[in-house]
């Protein structure tokens, strides 16, 4: 019983990474008024990115970074188009994931080839922290999980500091609700909102990175199923903030986890309504928002400076 | 001494002349009017001195300097402030994240502790005094403007633009917000005061230059040399004003519109109407007069079917229509002309022709039972009706979007009022609209109720509700004031109310 | 009149020109992506591209028979749009399409043709509207944004097809492996001449193509359609019902694609399974409707375009070792530059704006307010 309850916990945290990562990214481009559609193509570069790095330098960090880097160029052309050229979010983002899937299909076959067992490269093992990993139950839940989760587990704290109490927070948070306002009091709208979707972009890059590289071993095609489109999700859920992202995060999380037990055992229940799941939590859950959202005024809208 | 001079400052948009060749010189220290029409000119040239727009020639002197000013920000390090007509604040935000938004002295970290004590030391000092922590969105209208005020004076502004400041306020606060401009003269800081109306810049401004289609056409005028409001606006308009006050003749019949006893709550749930009872009859113009965002829109909204009633009674033609749907009452014979034409009145991406049956698309002679529709006779009756009501455009087959102003009011007018309505709801039918085309809007509104019609209509221009009401309501935070003749009051009174005050017993 | 004449050249610009710009450019990434990714030329890779799509009359039929299940797709995305619904489920609508005519097909007793079809085509077109209207009941009723429902729900209709070819339909008589049982000839849609191989789907698709027409400029319904997307706030205050319109776009959009899921199958395919969506429908229906400009001229042309694509590139990958998912790329490039003309609008004046039929409802609204 102890251990199904922390193993439970341990993969709801393992799986919710992803989805909080990529979140905490997103959260700082929706305040700022772009929605990032792309969030899934840049989850699918940077789990390729991931795993290229990670088979040419042999380390999963820096496979990491690399993958970082992937996500933040593929952001830079999100928003060119959308921020720079006032282009319609939606389109654009849904260009890029299909330029994504594309052009990973095509890079890994021709780096790996089509067929072939999937190369052997380093992963994030999991790292157990002294002392605390011994806490019966949580120890074993909490703290010996891959690097990444907590990371992801420290920037919920961090991000929702930097968005409530510094300049750069208050700045995103102002030109989300009310561009033209923030123009008159000499705030270079269209910088801001282009850092928040570059910033978006190198967290969805790590983001895949860890799905490729902490959750499996290796690519597939397409192996992002949606993940990018749940972030966006957890964010709506989670009401634009990164503590509301952690606990969205956590649901899709154990969502995921139960799924897998689901399938796992031997209930009668189709494994195809299993994997649902996920999806028709995501579903249900934007559709419980609250009624006093934070949402962005200016949310999606291009501004155009006359 | 001179703190200001533009010198031949020009801006041409695509296609149209904002400002040709503007001079304007400004004293420090004194009231400067700029006066002007809708559409002079005068927003364009004071975005260009605030660097919201590049001007397409011209020189600005600025401290004895030729000064580029290419955005907002070098505006404010140069001590140029301005709060815009429309409030450029964020209502999700508090008063003091909003007073600190883009302030070049922040931290990277943000110590709003210490800024709020600023703030509230330079509010008391204006006598300005407001909540640093309360959202900007529970604050008034009022407030609002204050905090615009503000924010400029934390920025050290010594220059400081207001545009149009006193179109949200009732008579009674444009005193206070005199009462501000004064102390601000008095310690030295220089105020340029754009507005269209006459008799405040004879109140409070010290020079006034005159802009009329973008050109200046008086220049720095003292205001103690001019005799009275008349000159002024012959100035503004070019032509002399003609006063007339348009012939009222109320030949009442039965009551179209009877409200019982209406309350409402907004999309924040907060009361918007409180126990509101009026009547309407044939042949008569019910003005409602209140400072904006006192319930007018709301009411309107409850009596289109746009917006749930609470509780009472609206009936239109004696019939119960508190519950039926916009399309239905729409069918009572009631026709609309909405506050916001581009937003609520028309599809600016559609052609006139897809405008003109907005309402009337889905019944004979436009199409039939089995919905189709027939463009041979929306072509004919669209081509008479731009005809008819002076619609200056290309062709039925341009895009309304692309129409001026006061020709988008004409159509939205005109499909109106071709719908014969037995009640007609108007709401600022002449908001920022020319002289011209006010005046023949407000004859068209005249006539509809000449032939009989009821006709309810909203303003803010108290000149335009005096001129036009057979009988005036004030309303003032969801509740009617009281309902007035329209020849037997005046300003004074309708202030008032506006504000609140029931002069009788003096309360509240 | 300089500028009567530089308006006229940026409304033809935008109309033809820009479309043949943009596939262009596409094809130069494309090309790039070619050089980094394989051995082949580009050069070599784009003959046999082009020959595989339009070089034999084998070819043209083809690209023809690929393009029809864009074109429904793209017929869904587009008179969503139409609306201001940004429908990216047409993959799920699609499938749901093509599950629900299989289960008619398959499941009845022997029928005459003449109803077995029919009822086929009827359960296509319900089983993708029905599960078109679901984003829109979720949007109107809870106000969920129907980008995310809608792609949540592809993921949930793959589930449903891999269950249900795994259990309720899957076919006896090839057992273990995850198919439904073949079509019957009494629900399959037959060439429309002997010989060759384009079948009566097509002209099914031209009556949609028509009714799309007609529908949108010739009825009130698809007036009112036409309003709720470009200022829903106009349309209310005008009387009309919003929400209905909403829902109405959404039936016709999940419509279209299901009856394009259906004629797939029963025309193309013969057989549900796993496999049957390899394509990416919906999101290439995407591309075709932006490089269509929601026109349906205009989607007919990037239909066969795409078709032609996606059959050409089947070639270049055997012929050269040039990745088929290149036309991936190429079709990601289309959507990127269509929709980033916009950059091109802004440096030609407002007078351009409105010209192009399918800005996105909203920002065009948003502009309108901004004047």
């Amino acid at each position: 019983m102890m251990t199904t309850v922390s193993s439970f916990i341990a993969s709801t945290l393992r799986l919710a990474t992803p989805t909080l990562i990529a979140a905490l990214g997103i959260v700082f481009s929706e305040r700022a008024g772009v929605v990032n559609i792309g969030t899934e193509g840049m989850m699918l570069m940077g789990a390729l990115a991931g795993v290229m790095g990670s088979y040419y330098t042999g380390s999963a960090l820096l496979g990491a970074l690399i993958a970082m880097l992937t996500g933040c160029l593929f952001a830079m052309i999100f928003a060119f188009f959308t921020v720079s050229i006032k282009a319609d979010q939606t389109v654009i983002g849904t260009g890029l994931n299909i330029l994504a899937s594309g052009l990973t299909i095509t890079i890994n076959r021709a780096v790996f080839g089509a067929s072939t067992s999937p190369p052997k490269i380093s992963t994030f093992g999991a790292v157990e922290l002294p002392l605390l990993s011994r806490i019966p139950i949580l120890g074993e839940a909490v703290f010996s999980q891959p690097l990444p989760v907590y990371i992801a587990l420290l920037l919920v704290p961090l991000a929702q500091f930097v968005m409530m109490h510094c300049n750069v927070g208050l700045k995103v948070r102002a030109v989300g609700e009310n561009p033209k306002a923030c123009d008159t009091v000499g705030i270079n709208v269209s910088k801001t909102r282009f850092l928040a979707v570059l910033y978006s972009g190198i967290m969805a890059g790590f983001a895949g990175a860890f799905v490729s590289m902490g959750q499996m071993t290796f690519f597939t095609e397409n192996m992002i199923a949606g993940g990018g489109f749940i972030a966006l999700a957890a964010v709506v859920f989670g009401n634009y903030t990164p503590l509301g992202v952690l606990i969205s995060s956590l649901v899709f999380g154990a969502s995921n986890a139960i799924m897998f037990r689901l399938q796992a055992a031997s209930t009668g229940i189709p494994s195809q309504f299993a994997l649902m799941l996920p999806y028709v939590i995501t579903i249900a859950a934007i559709c419980v928002v609250l009624r006093r959202s934070n949402r962005p005024a200016s949310s999606a809208k291009p501004y155009i400076k006359e | 001494m001179e703190i200001l001079q533009m010198h031949n400052v020009s801006k041409h948009f695509a296609s149209v002349i904002a400002n040709e060749k503007v001079n304007l010189s400004v004293e420090k220290g004194e009231v400067h009017a700029l006066l002007g029409e809708n559409g002079a000119g005068k927003s364009t040239l004071m975005n260009i001195l605030y660097g919201l727009y590049t001007p397409s020639e011209g020189q600005i002197i600025y401290k004895g300097e030729e000064v580029h000013i290419d955005n907002p920000r070098q505006a404010i390090q140069k001590g140029i402030g301005m709060v815009h007509q429309h409030f450029m604040l964020i209502p999700a935000l508090t008063a003091i994240e909003n007073v600190v938004l883009g302030y070049k002295g922040n931290q990277a970290v943000l110590d709003l502790q210490a800024a709020a004590g600023r703030f509230k030391e330079l509010a008391h000092s204006y006598k300005m005094d407001i909540d640093p922590w309360t959202r900007v969105e529970d604050l008034s209208v009022g407030e609002q403007q204050r905090l615009e005020i503000l924010k400029a004076l934390y920025r050290d502004a010594e220059l400081l633009i207001l545009d149009e400041p006193t179109a949200v306020l009732t008579p009674q606060e444009v005193d206070g917000l005199f009462d501000v401009i004064r102390r601000l003269t008095s310690e030295g800081k220089t105020i340029i005061f754009i507005s269209h109306k006459l008799t405040e810049i004879m109140q409070i401004c010290d020079r006034c230059t005159v802009l009329r289609s973008g050109r200046v056409v008086a220049h720095g005028l003292p205001i103690s040399e001019i005799p009275d409001a008349n000159k002024l606006a012959e100035l503004m308009v070019g032509k002399d004003v003609e006063l007339e006050t348009i012939t009222k003749s109320p030949q009442l019949g039965e009551v179209v519109l009877r409200v019982e006893g209406v309350n409402a709550r907004n999309s924040r749930h907060l009361p918007a109407l409180k126990n509101v009872s009026f009547d309407l009859r044939e042949g008569e113009i019910l003005g409602i007069c209140g400072v904006d965002g006192n319930g007018q829109s709301e009411l309107i909204r409850c009596i289109t079917g746009l917006m749930p009633v609470e509780s009472g009674k609206i009936e239109i033609d004696k019939h119960d229509v508190t519950h039926l749907k916009p399309k239905e009452i729409l069918g009572h014979k009631v026709s609309h002309i909405p506050e916001d034409r581009l937003k609520m009145g028309m599809v600016a991406a559609m052609n006139l022709r897809e405008n003109i049956i907005l309402m009337d698309h889905d019944h004979a002679p436009f199409s039939d039972i089995l919905g189709f529709l027939h463009w041979k006779k929306i072509d004919s009756y669209s081509r008479e009706l731009c005809e008819k009501y002076q619609v200056r455009t290309p062709g039925i087959n341009e895009l309304a979007g692309n129409l001026s102003g006061g020709n988008q009011q004409k159509l939205v007018v005109g499909r109106e009022l071709e719908r014969k309505p037995h009640l007609l709801i108007a709401v600022h039918p002449s908001r920022g609209l020319d002289i011209g085309a006010t005046k023949y809007i407000q004859q068209r509104i005249v006539e509809a109720r000449d032939k009989g019609a009821a006709v309810l209509m909203v303003s803010t221009e108290l000149d335009e509700i005096m001129e036009l009401s057979d009988r005036i309501l004030v309303i003032y935070e969801g509740e009617v004031m009281d309902i007035v003749k329209g020849h037997e009051t005046d300003r004074k009174t309708l202030g008032l109310l506006m504000a609140g005050v029931r002069p009788e017993n003096g309360h509240d | 009149m300089k500028k009567s004449i530089l308006q006229k050249m940026g409304h033809q610009l935008n109309a033809v020109v820009f479309p043949l710009i943009a596939i262009f450019a596409a094809l130069m990434v494309g090309s790039l992506v070619i050089l980094l990714s394989s051995n082949s030329s580009p050069l070599a890779a784009y003959k046999a591209l082009f020959t595989g799509a339009f070089g034999s009359p084998r070819a043209w039929e083809d690209s023809i028979l690929k393009a029809i299940p864009f074109v429904f797709t793209a017929l869904s995305y587009a008179i969503a749009n139409r609306c201001g619904i940004i429908n990216l489920g047409a993959e799920g609508q699609f499938e749901m399409g093509a599950l629900a005519a299989t289960i008619a097909a398959v499941s009845f007793p022997p029928l005459p043709a003449i109803l077995h079809l029919p009822l086929t085509l009827i359960a296509g077109f319900l089983g993708g509207a029905l599960f078109g209207l679901i984003p829109a009941i979720l949007r109107v009723q809870f106000g969920a944004s129907e980008l995310i429902t809608t792609i949540m729900l592809n993921y949930i209709a793959s589930q449903l097809i891999s269950y249900s070819v795994n259990g309720p339909i899957m076919d006896s008589a090839s057992s273990s492996y995850p198919q439904s049982a073949h079509m019957p000839e009494s629900a399959s849609l037959t060439a429309i001449f002997p010989g060759s191989r384009i079948h009566w789907g097509l002209i099914i698709l031209l009556v949609c193509v028509i009714f799309y027409y007609v529908f949108l400029w010739k009825t009130t319904r698809g007036y009112e359609l036409r309003v709720v997307g470009l200022n829903s706030t106009a349309g209310e205050y005008a009387g009309m019902n919003i929400r209905r319109s909403i829902l109405r776009s959404m039936f016709l959009a999940g419509g279209f694609a299901g009856l394009g899921g259906c004629i797939e199958i029963i025309a193309v395919q013969y057989r549900l399974m796993m496999t049957s969506f390899k394509v990416t429908y919906g999101f290439t229906g995407i591309a075709v409707a932006l490089l269509g400009n929601n026109h349906p001229l205009g989607m007919l042309l990037s239909g066969l375009l795409f078709g032609g694509l996606q059959t050409g590139s089947l070639r270049m990958q055997t012929v050269t070792d040039a990745s088929s998912s290149v036309v991936l790329v190429v079709q990601a490039v289309i959507i990127l530059f269509i929709a980033g003309r916009l950059m091109f609008r802004i440096q030609h004046g407002r007078h351009l704006r409105h010209k192009t039929l399918n800005i996105p409802p909203k920002a065009m609204e948003e502009r309108g307010a901004e004047r």
